[in-house]
């Protein structure tokens, strides 16, 4: 589903190289856990596939389904189906959480060509999402994540993916910040949207994720490439052994 | 109302929103005119054109006379200078002061007698539209649910009102809604009493212009104890060539009584400047409500700062009796340059006076617009709550003035001023005045100047809304504090113009 072929990227300001040559390739109905250490490029890793402004590609391929992501404006990009879970979800003062995830859906479909969900089909779905995730009304109604914890930013975030139902969902830190109760909420729903059409990528720094979210893959992330790949087993290396080993080994 | 309804409603417009985004190829949509045959008067101003506008509408002498008085005054006045706008002079000898489609030789005498034409036009602006469907008489359109209420309609076609709809209903409550001119005829002793009594013909430039040529405007009088039983609205249209606009309106609300009134205008798209000088007084007996709601939508002129409505308007209320309360609501997205200050007498004791202010400038447009809130009774109150929006090379200054005057003990004011600019060739600016001439009222003041974050634009992107359906969202967002004190049926169309205004600011 998702292709990544020696991605190099940099900061457009500080002409800072970040990717240094990123392959990747993630199948339907697998999850993927990207883990490193801090400043590794993971989540510039994340921006560059969302098509945040800032970055600047040097070299390297991006198929999302044999589509060139990189060529696509970022809403073209969420309308094929690919959803970035943010680490600092934004907030956004005087729009309501619902008319906010409302308006993405049909402007979703829209590009799809597909019929707008009327407000009650919206609704009941939504509602019935938000239960799973132990989202109550009063957050639905209030303006995008004003005011929100932390945890129910992130809480959000899955609700807004679990809306949306994107076929190629990126994660960046949404285990950041949440206490025990909320991870949990987190990783069921996460677990909850594996399908065999839909792929994860989990970006994290900690192995805790994984005990709730198991991934198929594991790869370590740092100096801007992928530098090693295994099984669940990997992240209970870097948990007992740090990232020291195997950052080094690339030297 | 159930929470499905409420959901739905806010969607419902939020979808409105983008489909007006997208559907609008031109930046302004009324910017055509319609081709109607129209009566002027010579152009230019002096005695003989005021002594002609006064015949045409067959007023008394003391109106006549009440005119002349002030287009006196105002060839000894000079144009003030002090806003914050730039503009070319403006030849005042160059222009008509009174057009009148041709078709209005006899006054109609129901809409059934007016120009179709006219009635096409209302039509084309589709604003409000079940309104324009009254207007134009079709059958059945007055027991259709508007929205779940009705709205009385004057319209006012360059400087004539073309007809006002829901009369039977509004004569039942004993509400008086009609045009200027018909006001003067009908219902001499209350324009007489009231009119210039809040803004007195000396005032200023342009209202004391307005004073000596205005044509027409609406006229609204609701008696003790009533609550006007449906919105009032007028909607104004300026469509002939090099003509300025003079409108007046009028509102009394009786102790006790209580009116909600929008105004909406528009005007075609021409390459000259078109000059805009109204005035509107409202009086607040005691205990009396007045809401007053402008969506204001003249014609902005191109992108290079050609042509467009020079929007110079004297709006002021009197809060004369106890416990009264007015509160003026304001959506200004059009004009190339608006001059513009509805503000507050707060004469009565514990009176109320509300401005909520959105001002968007795009392009090269100008406004200097805010509110003074004068506070003159005892307990009174006022609040202001101002949000300012430019992008382009536009400029947007907030100019306000809260005075608390030595009798007036214990008065409170609150203001907030919000800035949000998008773009790097834009300017924001804030002009608060405070006079403080007691001890024992309290001012409050707070302002913020703020960009259109790209976070949050990238985040609505990244979930599947183009850049300007992004836009229009975190602006609307922005607004909604002010746009929620519109009625239900004006917010729509104001959350739409907040997305058309701000087309092509970004990318």
């Amino acid at each position: 589903m998702l292709t990544i072929r020696n991605l190099h990227a940099q900061l457009e300001d500080e002409k800072r190289s970040i990717l240094e040559g990123v392959d990747l390739e993630v199948s339907a109905g697998e999850v993927h856990a990207i883990m490193g250490p801090n400043g590794s490029g993971k989540s510039t890793l994340s921006y560059v596939l969302a098509g945040r402004e800032g970055y600047e590609v040097l070299d390297g391929v991006v198929l999302l389904d044999g589509e060139n992501l990189l060529e696509m404006e970022p809403e073209e990009r969420a309308a094929a189906g690919l959803f970035l879970a943010f680490q600092y979800p934004v907030e956004i003062a005087g729009v309501g959480n619902m008319t906010f995830l409302r308006t993405a859906l049909n402007a979703q479909r829209k590009a799809r060509g597909e019929e707008p969900v009327s407000a009650a089909d919206f609704l009941r779905l939504a509602r019935e999402r938000a239960k799973h995730l132990g989202i109550g009304p009063d957050l639905l109604r209030r303006p995008v994540n004003y005011g929100f914890s932390g945890g129910e930013k992130k809480r959000n975030e899955i609700l807004q993916m679990a809306v949306l139902q994107p076929r190629m969902c990126i994660l960046d830190e949404t285990d950041s910040g949440l206490d025990v109760d909320a991870m949990r909420q987190v990783s069921e729903g996460v677990n909850n949207l594996r399908n065999p059409d839909r792929a994860i990528v989990l970006i994290t720094h900690y192995q805790r994720l994984l005990d709730h979210i198991k991934p198929d893959y594991v790869h370590i992330m740092a100096k801007g490439r992928i530098v090693e790949t295994g099984g669940p087993e990997l992240a209970l290396k870097v948990e007992t052994e740090g990232y020291g080993t195997m950052t080094g080994a690339t030297g | 109302m159930s929470e499905q309804e409420e959901v739905a409603l806010r969607e419902g417009v939020d979808r409105e929103t983008v489909r007006k985004v997208e559907g609008v190829g031109a930046p302004y949509r009324h910017g055509w005119e319609t081709d109607i045959e129209t009566d002027y008067a010579p152009k230019g101003l002096s005695e003989d054109i005021v002594r002609l506008i006064s015949g045409k509408n067959d007023e008394p002498e003391w109106l006549t006379d009440w005119r002349l008085g002030a287009y006196r005054r105002w060839t000894e006045l000079r144009e003030p200078a002090w806003a914050m706008v730039d503009y070319p002079k403006i030849d005042y000898q160059n222009q008509y002061y009174y057009a009148k489609p041709k078709s209005f030789e006899t006054r109609p005498k129901s809409l059934d007698d007016v120009d179709p034409k006219l009635l096409e036009t209302y039509e084309k602006l589709g604003i409000p539209l079940r309104e324009q469907e009254i207007l134009a008489g079709v059958e059945g359109a007055e027991k259709a649910p508007a929205a779940g209420r009705p709205v009385a309609v004057d319209a006012v076609f360059d400087s004539v009102s073309v007809g006002t709809t829901f009369q039977k209903e509004l004569r039942e409550a004993g509400v008086i809604f009609c045009s200027m001119s018909e006001a003067v005829r009908e219902h001499p002793e209350l324009v007489k009493a009231y009119l210039g009594s809040v803004v007195p013909v000396t005032d200023n430039y342009f209202a004391t212009l307005n004073s000596s040529v205005f044509t027409d405007g609406s006229f609204v009088y609701v008696p003790p104890g009533v609550r006007c039983p449906m919105e009032l609205s007028t909607y104004f249209r300026i469509n002939a060539k090099d003509t300025g606009q003079f409108e007046r309106t009028l509102i009394i609300a009786d102790k006790g009584s209580y009116v909600s009134y929008l105004e909406g205008c528009t005007a075609p798209q021409r390459d000259t400047a078109q000059l805009h000088a109204a005035v509107v007084e409202l009086v607040a007996l005691d205990d009396a409500e007045i809401k007053y709601s402008t969506v204001q939508n003249w014609y902005p002129g191109d992108e290079n700062g050609n042509g467009g409505i020079y929007n110079f308007v004297t709006k002021r209320a009197d809060c004369r009796g106890a416990r009264s309360r007015v509160m003026w609501t304001q959506v200004e997205t059009g004009s190339a340059v608006t001059w513009k200050y509805p503000s507050c007498i707060l004469r009565g004791d514990e009176s109320h006076g509300e401005f909520y202010s959105i001002a968007i400038t795009n392009n090269r447009q100008q406004a200097d617009t805010g509110t003074k809130m004068i506070h003159l009774g005892r307990n009174s109150r006022s609040r202001i709550v101002s949000k300012g929006i430019s992008a382009g090379k536009a400029q947007n200054t907030y100019r306000g003035l809260v005075s608390m005057h030595p009798k007036a003990s214990n008065c409170r004011n609150y203001t907030q001023c919000d800035s949000l600019l998008i773009g790097d060739k834009c300017g924001a600016h804030t002009v608060p005045y405070i006079e403080m001439r007691n001890s024992t009222s309290r001012v409050e003041h707070e302002a913020t100047t703020s960009k259109v974050d790209e976070d949050q634009l990238f985040y609505c992107r990244q979930r599947g809304m183009d850049e300007e359906e992004a836009v229009a969202l975190v602006v609307n967002g922005f607004c909604r504090e002010v746009l929620q004190e519109l009625p239900m049926e004006f917010a729509m169309e104001a959350q739409q113009l907040v997305a058309i205004s701000l087309e092509g600011s970004v990318g």
